[in-house]
């Protein structure tokens, strides 16, 4: 079924950059509170229209959906081709919902350079929602990379004290993968019959050594993006510096953006290197639930350890993936959307105390839950869903996984189990000294807790883990029909 | 003469009269008035140039004047593109030569006669009108990097320059004769027929290639003929080095296509493998030794001897494809550089030369829009999406793997990223650092047509993007023609 608006996918791409352009224009910081204004309406504006796409969805068909296919560069057959399936459309959601949440979480914090603050943020917000309903490789690989630009701006310009080496890691970390992903699409363009249509792609025939090179290529850019053990270390830099609006985007996003690459090219074009080599990728995912999990256990500062904290979740996600079973896949993609919002909210806490203490360091907490118990309870229950406690949407994505990785074998789901003890160790330990406790610090005795506008934030945020973790259904009946079309896919081999 | 040859050779005429006019006319108007004429007069004959450029362009090859030159799409796209951004190059020169009393009659004469050279450069059927072309251009280029008399560097610059210019030009010319004597022709049509038919011993047709080989690579600045690239890039003022950074690479590109691709075809295989090399070690050398500089012009010196590597990858192809990817990043190369030099320009007044990196610490707290343009410009420098700069490098790799040699793409491609290094720098230091205690204060005080075309020029890396197709199918139309 279509829309009734028609382009909506370019409405919803193009709408947040133009208005990024409109708040550039504003000029210096005179005109800040214009500035601020403009970005909220426009990202609520996008969010709206963003609700139609859900709401026109048709949940029995695992075609693309909202299809816009114009000619672009013919001389290289490149086309700008749109549409968005079971696994791109909440994403989407997720991406406009978070960009409202980052604009108000920015209104009051950044109070140098709001224009191209704000700008940043909603030209970045039509660059992902490009990346996710991209149907052509290289209008794809536009997105991605350009996506890169803002983000460096935000990290460097508003970050921390150390911010200008995490925006360049973090910029050339990203890089090399991507670069590598971009001659592999080259390769399948003439292998493919001359087109960067990612739906060719899918059907070409490929033997089985390519397969493991472009297998590989992509890889390389996806793996950095997730990231997975071992080229994660570009994350607790980027984290720790990045300002608060920043942190929410890099995890509740732009992480995403590699796991659903793993799906839409990885899995789809090399099915038979996927699952030659998906031992390897279980292997690493299984590293990083583990050994990334031990590693957040003694981090002292917060940001770095909700950074390591997510390495671990999207560790699940990755295994979810490549275990090739339905249950597991989806609720990898569960796990996908919680930890946006999660992840996204306990930045948001971060952000939170550390405006009011200038400080990440556990250590400097303690006993906060008598100086600002609203803000507690939020705390202590992203803290909580964050180790999956049953009821919150970060309980279902990782019961999926588990439950899938068992069907395929035991050994995994053991391996992939620990992280509920260990997940529930290092925030609960954290939230232990943070919030509980008696006061050492004597600026924790002045704290003032969360106003209006981070309430708003973090109930909106609580409100949707909670809602997912209740009633999954909605999320899981729109992506089941990709999913078990992917699945059937992946299990025809291209040889 | 008929008609036909006036007309194949009509935008060199009246450039070439404009230019004679301008020397006349210095001598005898009062000083006011000599700069506003000269300045106008060479903007007016660039116009016209590049208008009749384009209006008399035929589709099919025309020759003139006993076929020493030819006229076909490929050669009015070039000579229009030269004139062009050598407009540009006056434009954003203006105020930076004036000050520093560059801004008089030699100045417009060189750089038209040495558009002249670059578009006989272009049309040129004839080795020796390429010749000619190619040395009327040289001594152009050397005047204007000496026109400074007062700066050492500049004087040291032009004489390095120099020296080696003529020795790579006698090298050319020897290469040439060599040519000559194998096939008893100078026609670069009737020499590709000659050279394939040649049957004698290997080794002087083997050295005429090598040696105009590497006439060509020097004047592109190709390692490892790239040693005097740095120090002219550095020691000329930089109203000479925007000229010598954009147009010349357009007529290099139509020379080296004119002579390898089009004059010795049925010698590809020969030099595709030197040029393997070649492009190869270009990129390395230019990206690593880029990152050492403090010096922006030197930097873009080096990064124009990796962006010279890249573009001679479209080049080894060996095939149409690539030569027409070869000429849409050589054409997008071109509108890039002179955006960046443009910047650097504008932002110099009296005393300061905005060459030094950290002169631009902080630029985006005090001048945000020349500091955007910048970002803009770098990025696709970069070859970041959604630049123009990303298109030229994807058709260059989408011809390189096409043409089966995936693993010099690859090469390519993760050198790139080192070039990235250096210019997300220039991002840095514009964007996240505080302005240092070294700051000297820069000026973005450009005149309203400086700004203007810098606008322009700086948004068009970005704006062009959803017509970008239409460049390419501009340049296969362009490149069919010869094959």
């Amino acid at each position: 079924m279509d829309s009734m608006t028609p382009n909506i996918l370019s409405i919803l791409i193009w709408l947040p950059v133009l208005g990024g352009i409109l708040i550039l224009s504003t000029g210096g910081d005179r005109n800040a509170q214009l500035a601020r204004k403009i970005a909220l309406g426009f990202s609520v504006g996008t969010f709206l229209l963003s609700l139609s796409i859900y709401a026109d969805f048709d949940i029995n068909t695992a075609s693309m959906q909202f299809v816009e296919r114009y000619r672009w560069i013919e001389a290289l057959h490149i086309q700008y081709f749109l549409g968005v399936d079971g696994i791109s459309m909440p994403l989407i959601i997720l991406t406009t919902l978070l960009t409202i949440i980052v604009v108000i979480a920015g209104w009051e914090v950044i109070t140098k350079r709001v224009a191209q603050y704000m700008a940043s943020f909603l030209i970045m917000e039509g660059l992902m929602i490009g990346v996710f309903s991209s149907m052509d490789a290289i209008l794809f690989y536009l997105f991605w990379e350009a996506m890169l630009i803002p983000m460096f701006l935000i990290i460097g310009v508003w970050g921390g004290s150390n911010r200008v080496y995490a925006a360049i890691k973090f910029f050339l970390y990203t890089l090399v993968g991507s670069l590598l992903m971009l001659v592999a699409i080259i390769y399948l363009y003439f292998t493919s019959d001359h087109t960067f249509n990612i739906a060719s792609f899918h059907a070409t025939p490929l033997t089985y050594a390519t397969q493991v090179l472009i297998f590989l290529a992509f890889f390389a850019a996806f793996a950095v993006k997730v990231p997975m053990f071992p080229v994660h270390t570009w994350l607790p830099d980027a984290h720790v510096e990045a300002p608060t609006g920043g942190s929410v985007i890099l995890a509740a996003i732009t992480l995403k953006m590699g796991a659903y690459g793993f799906l839409r090219f990885s899995i789809p074009i090399t099915p038979d290197a996927s699952s030659e080599l998906a031992i390897w990728v279980i292997g690493l995912s299984l590293i990083a639930v583990v050994y990334i999990a031990l590693v957040a256990l003694v981090q002292r500062d917060m940001k770095k350890l909700i950074a390591y904290s997510s390495i671990s979740h999207m560790g699940f996600v990755t295994l979810g993936f490549f275990i090739f079973d339905s249950q597991g896949m989806e609720g990898a993609i569960v796990q996908m959307i919680s930890h946006g919002f999660i992840s996204g909210a306990l930045f948001l806490c971060v952000g939170v105390l550390y405006d009011r203490m200038h400080s990440r360091e556990i250590d400097s907490y303690g006993g906060v839950a008598t100086t600002m118990p609203v803000f507690s309870m939020f705390l202590v229950f992203f803290a909580m869903s964050n180790a999956g406690l049953p009821g919150t949407s970060g309980f279902v994505g990782e019961f999926l996984v588990i439950l899938g990785s068992f069907r395929v074998n035991g050994w995994y789901a053991a391996v992939a189990g620990l992280t509920l003890v260990l997940g529930a160790a290092y925030t609960l330990w954290m939230i232990k000294r943070v919030v509980y406790g008696e006061i050492t610090n004597e600026k924790v005795k002045a704290l003032v807790d969360v106003n209006g506008r981070e309430k708003v934030v973090l109930g909106v945020l609580a409100v949707c883990v909670l809602g997912l973790g209740v009633y999954p259904m909605p999320l899981l009946e729109v992506m089941h029909s990709t999913v078990e079309n992917l699945l059937e896919h992946a299990a025809v081999s291209k040889l | 003469m008929t008609k036909q040859d006036i007309l194949v050779v009509l935008p060199e005429i009246v450039i070439s009269l404009m230019a004679c006019f301008i020397l006349v006319l210095d001598l005898y108007l009062p000083a006011t008035k000599k700069q506003k004429f000269g300045y106008g007069l060479s903007l007016v004959a660039l116009v016209v140039g590049a208008a009749l450029s384009l209006i008399y362009s035929e589709p099919t090859p025309v020759h003139g004047l006993n076929g020493l030159v030819l006229m076909d799409s490929l050669s009015a796209i070039l000579k229009a593109g030269i004139c062009i951004s050598t407009g540009f190059v006056l434009v954003y020169s203006r105020s930076y030569a004036d000050i520093r009393g560059l801004w008089k009659g030699e100045f417009f004469a060189l750089a038209l006669f040495g558009v002249v050279g670059m578009m006989v450069m272009t049309a040129s059927n004839h080795l020796l009108s390429l010749y000619v072309g190619l040395e009327l251009l040289a001594l152009c280029l050397y005047t204007m990097v000496a026109l400074r008399i007062d700066s050492t560097t500049a004087s040291e610059a032009a004489m390095k320059y120099f020296v080696l210019g003529a020795l790579a030009s006698g090298i050319l010319l020897y290469g040439m004769s060599l040519l000559y004597g194998l096939t008893g022709t100078l026609y670069i049509d009737e020499l590709s027929v000659s050279i394939a038919r040649y049957d004698g011993t290997m080794l002087p047709r083997t050295m005429a290639l090598i040696l105009v080989l590497v006439g060509l690579l020097f004047k592109m600045g190709a390692v490892p003929f790239h040693m005097w690239v740095p120090d002219v890039y550095e020691g000329s003022p930089t109203s000479s080095t925007v000229y010598l950074a954009t147009a010349p690479k357009l007529a290099g590109f139509a020379i080296i296509l004119r002579l390898l691709a089009d004059g010795l075809e049925s010698l590809a295989t020969e030099w595709q493998g030197m040029l393997v090399v070649v492009s190869i070690a270009s990129l390395a050398l230019g990206n690593i030794i880029a990152i050492a500089q403090r010096n922006i012009k030197r930097m873009l010196a080096y990064s124009a001897i990796a962006h010279v590597g890249f573009f001679l990858l479209g080049i080894l192809t060996g095939e149409a494809s690539g030569y027409a990817s070869a000429m849409a990043y050589i054409l997008i190369y071109a509108v890039v550089t002179l955006g960046a030099f443009g910047v650097i320009l504008t932002l110099s007044s009296e005393g300061v030369e905005a060459d030094l990196i950290e002169d631009y610490s902080g630029l985006n707290q005090s001048h945000p829009w020349a500091a955007f343009i910048m970002l803009l410009l770098m990025f696709s420098l970069a070859g970041i999406p959604p630049t123009i700069g990303f298109y030229a490098k994807l058709s260059v790799l989408q011809a390189v793997v096409n043409a089966g040699m995936t693993w010099v793409a690859v090469a390519a491609v993760v050198l790139s990223v080192v070039g990235a290094f250096y210019y997300l720098r220039i991002v840095k230091v514009m964007y996240f650092d505080d302005p240092t205690a070294t700051h000297r204060g820069l000026q973005f005080s450009p005149k309203p047509d400086a700004r203007i075309l810098l606008t322009i020029n700086g948004l068009a890396v970005v704006i062009l993007m959803p017509w970008i197709g239409e460049l390419s199918t501009l340049c296969e139309r362009a490149i069919g023609v010869l094959f």
